[in-house]
C-alpha cells in the first residue's frame, strides 16, 4: 500500500509542531512527525522547528541532516528497502541487491526517473534468521529469493 | 468448546507469511464451521520453523511449522481431529531444539498474548516487582550484585555496580534508559523479547526505577523496528491502565512511568552517551566518559542505561532468587544469554542458554550447519564489530573473558554464519565501509580512519603493493583501536585484524579459495 502524505502547509506544520514541543528534547520527536505526515522535512519546517525550540537553525539543521531517516524531498511512491548487514550477506543479500539494482535501473540510494520507486539499503532489519529481508512500504518479507525479489521489485513498479 | 490457536505475531513471523495464515485460518474455520479462537503470541524463536502454528490441547501445545497458506486446510483438520500431518511437530515444548535450551529470559516469549497484562501476570509476570518491593533498594542492589549480571548490550559490565552509583548519586531527578537501538546486525533478541514479552521490559525498568529511585523512564527503540514500538506502546497503555505504571505504582509508595522513543537510523545511537544525546534531541554524537551517565547521564541527571536484555533478565533474578541465576554460566560470565544465530545456518533463531557452550555447539550442533549445504568457513560474532572467527577457534566457550582472550567479543551474543563461498576481504572492507557510513564524526580515528580503510583494502583487493598495505591496515587498525572515543571506532578493527589473521590466503595477490570458486 502506498502511504498517503499531505501537501506541505505551513500552519499544518506549525499544528504539528505545536503538538510535541513541550517534550523534553522534542527535536527528532518533531521531525519524525512532520516526516509522518508529509512524507519529507520540507526545508522551510527547520526554521519553525528551531523557533518553538529555541534552538539555533543550524542546530536543527545539524540534526536533520545527522540521521539517516529523514529526507529533505519526497520519497518514490514506493519504498524498497534492502537488508544490507552481515546476516543478509551471508544469505545471499548481495546478488540480490545487485538483481535489485539492475531490474530498477538505479543504485541503492536513489529513485527511479519516473518517481515511482525509492530502492534503499537498510541495516538490518532485525530478521536475520530469515535472511535476507526487505520492506516494501513497511511491509516486512523475508527467506527472499530470485523470484521473490523480482515479486517485489514488481509490485513495486505497479 | 473454541479452538485455541496461537500465531506469531513476530516481525520475523510476518515476513514469512503470519498475517496471511492468521487470516486463512479464520476463513478456513468460518467456512468449516469450527469455532476457533486465533491468539497471536510472539515468537518461539525457531526461525526456520516459521510460521509456527499452536493449537492448545489436554496435552499441551502442538505445534505445526512451516505453515504456508496452503497447509491451512490441512492442518486445522489436524488439529480438529488430533491425527498425523507432515508439519505437525508435537507438543512445542518438547521440540528438542527449544527443550535443550535454558529459558530464564524468553520463558513467556511466543507462549503468552504480548498485549495481555493478565496473561502476563498468570505466567508469573510482576513477581519479580512484588518481591523487589518487599526488598527495598539496597537489598534489590544486593540480589542483582550477587546475581552477576553484566550488561547485555556487549560492554559487560556489572548491572548492580551501575544501579548502586546511580543510586548513590545525589540529584533532583534521576532517570532509567533502556537501550534498544539494536543495530548489530545478526542480533534480533532485543526485538523478539519487545514484540513478544514486553511487559517484561516495563517490569525491568520499573524495578531500577524503584532501586535507584528514578520516576522517569525512556525506551530508545530503533526505527527499523516498527513492530517492536507498536507492541512497547500498547504494553505501556496496558501496564499504565493496570496500575502497573504511573503514581504509587501496585499501591506502593512508587511513582514510575516511561515512554517510548523512536530513533532516526543512526547505528552509532547505539553507544550509550551517543543515544543520550539522540534522546536530548541532538545529533547522536558521542561524550567523552568521564562524567559516567551513572553520575551525569540524561539532561545531566543520573541514569541507569541498560541494554533491552539486561532489563529482561532483572524480573528473573528478584522472582526466583539471585543464586539460581547465578548457578548458570561459567567464570565471570553468569546466568544465560540469549544467544542469536543467524546468517547461513539451516536452524537459526534464539537459543537461550547458560555462557560457556562452545561456539562450534552453536554452529554445528544447534544451529545444524549452512543451508547451503556447503562448509562453514567464518562466524561473525558479536555484530559488525565483532572478529571472524575460522572453524579452528570452535572450542572457544560462549563466555566474555574467552572470546577476549581470543581478540574477539560476544558483544549482544549475534553469531553471523557465512559458507565458502566468502570473500573475506569484501567482509573487511564492508566493515571499514560500515563504520565510515555510521561513524559520528566526533573523533579522527573513526571519522577519517574508517574512509582510509575503505580505500586502503580496496587497494589490497587490486592487487596495489599488497603487502605494504596490509601492514598499513594493520597499523591504522591500531590506531583506531587506541585512539578512538567509543566502540564504533575502537571495534571497527576486530573484523578487520580477524578477517587478515585467520584468513590471510584471501588477502594474498591472486587468493586461491577464489581461484578455485571461479
Amino acid at each position: 500500500m502506498t502511504a498517503v502524505f499531505e501537501l506541505w502547509d505551513e500552519t499544518r506544520g506549525m499544528e504539528i509542531i505545536a503538538e510535541h514541543a513541550s517534550q523534553e528534547g522534542a527535536t527528532l520527536v518533531i521531525l519524525h512527525a512532520l516526516q509522518e505526515a508529509f512524507g519529507y522535512v520540507p526545508e522551510a519546517a527547520i526554521p519553525m522547528v528551531a523557533q518553538a525550540l529555541n534552538l539555533s537553525r543550524a542546530e536543527v539543521h545539524g540534526v536533520f541532516t545527522f540521521y539517516h531517516d529523514f529526507r529533505h524531498k519526497p520519497a518514490g511512491r514506493h519504498v524498497l528497502k534492502l537488508c544490507r548487514a552481515e546476516a543478509c550477506q551471508a544469505a545471499g543479500g548481495d546478488a540480490l541487491a545487485a538483481r535489485a539494482e539492475a531490474k530498477l535501473g538505479v543504485t541503492l540510494g536513489n529513485t527511479t526517473a519516473d518517481d515511482r520507486v525509492t530502492l534503499e539499503p537498510i541495516y538490518c532489519l532485525g530478521l536475520c534468521a530469515t535472511a535476507p529481508s526487505a520492506m516494501l512500504d513497511g511491509r516486512l518479507i523475508g527467506r527472499l529469493d530470485e523470484t521473490r525479489i523480482d515479486a517485489l521489485v514488481a509490485e513495486a513498479q505497479r | 468448546m473454541s479452538m485455541k490457536i496461537f500465531i506469531p505475531r513476530d516481525a520475523a513471523a510476518l515476513a514469512v507469511g503470519a498475517d496471511e495464515i492468521a487470516m486463512a485460518f479464520e476463513q478456513v474455520a468460518a467456512k468449516r464451521g469450527l469455532p476457533v479462537e486465533i491468539i497471536r503470541t510472539g515468537s518461539r524463536g525457531l526461525c526456520w520453523l516459521e510460521p509456527m502454528v499452536e493449537v492448545a490441547t489436554p496435552g499441551g501445545r502442538i505445534a505445526y511449522g512451516p505453515v504456508s497458506t496452503e497447509d491451512v486446510a490441512s492442518v486445522l483438520e489436524s488439529m480438529a481431529s488430533d491425527g498425523p500431518h507432515a508439519l505437525r511437530l508435537g507438543v512445542a515444548e518438547e521440540i528438542p531444539w527449544l527443550k535443550r535450551q535454558t529459558r530464564l529470559t524468553f520463558a513467556r516469549c511466543g507462549v503468552i498474548d504480548p498485549r495481555s497484562l493478565d496473561d502476563y501476570r498468570a505466567h508469573g509476570g510482576y513477581k519479580g516487582f512484588e518481591r523487589a518491593l518487599s526488598l527495598g533498594s539496597e537489598a534489590i542492589l544486593n540480589e542483582v550484585t550477587t546475581s552477576g549480571l553484566r550488561g547485555r548490550g556487549g560492554a559487560g559490565f556489572p548491572t548492580g555496580i551501575k544501579w548502586k552509583t546511580v543510586t548513590q548519586a545525589k540529584a533532583d531527578r534521576k532517570f532509567i534508559v533502556c537501550n534498544a537501538d539494536e543495530g548489530d546486525s545478526g542480533t534480533f533478541a532485543d526485538r523478539m523479547i519487545m514484540e513478544g514479552d514486553p511487559f517484561l521490559v516495563i517490569e525491568g525498568m520499573t524495578i531500577a526505577g524503584i532501586t535507584v529511585g528514578a520516576t522517569k523512564g525512556y525506551i530508545y527503540i530503533r526505527s527499523e523496528y516498527p513492530h517492536a514500538v507498536e507492541a512497547m506502546n500498547a504494553a505501556i497503555v496496558a501496564a499504565r491502565r493496570g496500575g502497573c505504571l504511573g503514581d504509587r505504582i501496585g499501591g506502593s509508595a512508587h511513582s514510575f512511568d516511561m515512554e517510548v522513543r523512536v530513533g532516526a537510523g543512526a547505528y552509532v545511537c547505539g553507544e550509550e552517551t551517543s543515544l543520550l544525546e539522540s534522546l536530548e534531541g541532538r545529533r547522536g554524537i558521542v561524550r567523552a566518559k568521564p562524567p559516567l551517565p551513572a553520575h551525569r547521564g540524561l539532561f545531566g541527571k543520573p541514569t541507569v542505561i541498560n541494554n533491552v536484555l539486561s532489563f529482561a533478565a532483572i524480573p528473573f533474578i528478584l522472582a526466583e532468587g539471585a543464586k539460581t541465576y547465578a548457578d548458570f554460566g561459567m567464570g565471570r560470565s553468569r546466568g544465560t544469554m540469549p544467544i542469536q544465530l543467524a546468517g547461513n545456518l539451516r536452524y537459526g533463531g534464539l537459543f537461550e542458554t547458560a555462557f560457556g557452550v562452545t561456539l562450534g555447539e552453536l554452529v554445528d550442533d544447534i544451529g545444524g550447519g549452512t543451508f547451503t549445504g556447503r562448509p562453514v568457513r567464518a562466524v561473525q560474532v558479536g555484530g559488525p564489530l565483532g572478529a571472524y572467527f575460522p572453524r579452528a577457534l570452535f572450542d572457544t566457550p560462549f563466555d566474555y573473558e574467552a572470546f577476549a582472550a581470543r581478540d574477539g567479543l560476544i558483544g549482544h551474543g549475534g553469531i553471523v554464519v557465512f559458507d565458502d563461498s566468502v570473500d573475506m576481504r569484501r567482509q573487511a572492507r564492508f566493515a571499514m565501509e560500515f563504520c565510515a557510513i555510521e561513524s559520528c564524526g566526533k573523533c579522527t580515528p573513526c571519522r577519517i580512519g574508517s574512509t582510509r580503510g575503505v580505500e586502503t583494502i580496496e587497494k589490497i583487493i587490486n592487487g596495489e603493493r599488497v603487502s605494504e598495505n596490509l601492514a598499513l591496515v594493520e597499523d591504522l587498525c591500531n590506531t583506531m583501536k587506541l585512539g578512538s572515543l567509543c566502540a564504533l571506532g575502537g571495534f571497527t578493527p576486530y573484523p578487520v585484524l580477524s578477517a587478515l589473521k585467520h584468513f590471510r590466503e584471501d588477502f594474498a595477490p591472486i587468493p586461491t579459495t577464489l581461484q578455485a570458486a571461479e
